[in-house]
């Protein structure tokens, strides 16, 4: 045990800041805190919800190398599946291109799936410290999502070894894959948020994600291309209607095609995820002050 | 009110200082004709099967609890608030809406500082995580900076003596060693204003020597304390000001040892020992 003494008050002014601070709390009738001071509050505490995400990944040890391993083994074994089983129901030639398509567009699928699952039980799982502790709620799926992001990123070294491997084109296109990526992560984050809310409410809602992820995949452009679908039977208007089309679609064409997609297709992602993300951040919001209750 | 002076056996108080002004005078919380409603289902774990049967069979099961009503009154900073009331009176609830968990039905709770909180119902700790993990982001919460959990980590460490336990899982903590923690987590975030609900009695006889004689320093600092217990003797000895709640209405307010009558006199108990002793 140290017998060091630490000096507690280095930073006394500030405390005394703090202690001038008043905090008034009313009832709720709209639903909405003061949203300047939440996300006053929240970033403040941004760092709340980086060592939560990493002290949960160092317990589930996501972080040790066999753990990154298998993050990236994973979806790879899955491609090969999925590559093999389309390959033979549809018959269709099984170029690389394709498995690398299949391949992205899948890391991503698991990036979304992982902020879905992890902002699903965030607030579950924080029971204890909502109980306990007044802070904005919404840090935790945000850690949720930090999770799911820490968890794409070893991905990316198959994503740049597969690109190379089958030598898609490079060039200005293929950087659009960050822009696509990030309204990627915007989307995410929404669906955290809208999810964590719906566990507390229905504490069964984990038990459906399996399967409402799963066939989210199939409706969404991973195992198929859009250029699959042209003229098949499936190839219906309302497959486009699936927010994670056009996110997928403008990945696709980025990273493998080097293409920038048309602008719809654009607004379209951006029009999804910037909604996804304000609608489940005010669902969210609009109900933290009752989890307390809840949990 | 009782006047700080007048109480017996009482070292003088030094004055609160922040920013260089004397706060001792000052308001610390202010609680105006506060309200709280739980609003709880029957079921205990609600689920989406469960409210599909309830949807068919065309029932809503939310039932009211209205734990506090009309509840008003205000504190200085340097008070040492004692809270008593009988199991259910509205104690928790009361000090989980000044500490801004729960939100108020109807009326208006004001807080002037930082509040740090020690409460009943489990500490704020996730079990899967290590002691020092949970003390992190416990502070983080709170608001304090990586660099001032730092700080003070080692003072929490050494004096919740958990030793090597501490870079542990928390489930693999005795229910004392949790309390220990918890304690010193709550007692060294140098709050502005502090909580503690019926936790003083954590781990065995030597941490509760030295709880004590850390709530004795605590209160020479004279910091904002709001304690409730049932352990009367605590109160009385601890307080310098005390309420009383009884089904969630505000029976009293004054000086702890009147308080502590008034309240055993209501239940009939009488003062008998059993009800002072520290347990
Ligand atoms: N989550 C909840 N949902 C519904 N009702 C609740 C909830 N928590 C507490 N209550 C009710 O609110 C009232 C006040 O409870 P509270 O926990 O504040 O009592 P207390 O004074 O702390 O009691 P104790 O001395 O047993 O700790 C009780 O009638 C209790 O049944
Ligand atoms: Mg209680």
């Amino acid at each position: 045990m140290s017998s060091t003494t630490p000096t507690l008050s280095a930073n006394a002014v500030e405390r005394a800041r703090q202690s001038a601070e008043v905090r008034v709390f009313e009832p709720h009738k709209v639903g909405l805190p003061p949203m300047r001071r939440y996300f006053k509050d929240m970033w403040a505490r941004r760092s709340f919800a980086n060592e939560l995400s990493r002290a949960e990944m160092r317990a589930a040890q996501t972080n040790t190398f066999f753990g990154r391993l298998w993050l990236v083994i994973n979806p790879l074994l899955l491609a090969a599946v999925y590559f093999l089983l389309v390959g033979i129901l549809s018959g269709a030639a099984l170029t690389p291109t394709k498995f690398a398509h299949l391949l992205v567009t899948l890391f991503a699928f698991y990036f979304v799936s992982n902020c879905i699952t992890g902002g699903a039980t965030s607030v579950v799982k924080g029971s204890k410290l909502v109980m306990n502790q007044a802070f904005p709620r919404a840090l935790l799926p945000m850690s949720a999502v930090r999770t799911a992001l820490r968890r794409f990123a070893p991905t990316l070294i198959v994503t740049g070894a597969i690109m190379v491997l089958v030598h898609v084109p490079l060039g200005l296109g293929t950087l659009m894959a960050i822009p696509s990526f990030l309204i990627t992560m915007v989307f995410g984050a929404g669906m955290a948020m809208l999810f964590g809310t719906l566990q507390v409410y229905f504490r069964d809602t984990s038990a459906f994600l399996p399967y409402f992820v799963r066939i989210w995949l199939y409706l969404s452009p991973v195992i198929w291309t859009a250029e699959d679908m042209v003229g098949k039977k499936f190839d219906l208007p309302i497959i486009k209607v699936n927010p994670l089309y056009p996110m997928f679609v403008t990945y696709n064409d980025a990273l493998i095609m080097d293409k920038i997609s048309a602008p719809w297709m654009w607004a379209a992602a951006s029009g999804w995820a910037l909604a996804a993300f304000i609608g489940g951040g005010l669902y969210f919001i609009s109900r933290e002050r009752e989890f307390s209750v809840r949990l | 009110m009782v006047e700080l002076a007048e109480q017996e056996g009482m070292e003088p108080v030094e004055a609160r200082k922040v920013l260089g002004i004397d706060v001792t005078d000052q308001v610390a919380v202010k609680v105006e004709k506060l309200d709280v409603i739980y609003r709880t289902s029957y079921e205990k774990v609600p689920t989406f099967k469960s409210a599909l049967k309830r949807m068919g069979k065309g029932e809503r099961v939310v039932k009211e609890v209205l734990a506090l009503h009309d509840v008003s009154f205000e504190i200085t900073h340097g008070t040492v608030l004692g809270i008593v009331g009988h199991n259910g009176a509205g104690k928790s609830t009361l000090m989980r809406a000044i500490a801004g968990i729960l939100p108020p039905s109807a009326g208006r709770i004001e807080v002037h500082g930082r509040i740090s909180t020690l409460l009943a119902l489990g500490v704020g700790f996730n079990p899967a995580l290590s002691g020092r993990e949970n003390v992190m982001l416990g502070g983080l919460a709170a608001g304090l900076s990586r660099e001032e959990v730092n700080e003070r980590y080692q003072v929490i460490a050494d004096f919740a003596e958990l030793g090597e336990f501490i870079e542990m899982p928390m489930r693999t903590y005795s229910s004392g060693m949790f309390s220990r923690l918890a304690f010193s987590v709550a007692v060294h975030m140098e709050p502005d204003v502090l909580i503690i609900d019926e936790a003083l009695s954590a781990g065995d006889a030597k941490f509760k020597k030295k709880a004590a004689q850390k709530m004795d320093e605590l209160m020479g600092q004279a910091r904002t304390m709001l304690l409730v217990s049932h352990a009367l003797g605590t109160i009385k000895e601890m307080c310098n000001d005390a309420i009383w709640l009884d089904h969630g209405r505000l029976m009293g307010r004054g000086d702890p040892g009147e308080m502590v009558d008034a309240y055993l006199h209501h239940l009939d108990v009488g003062d008998d020992a059993t009800a002072m002793e520290d347990l």
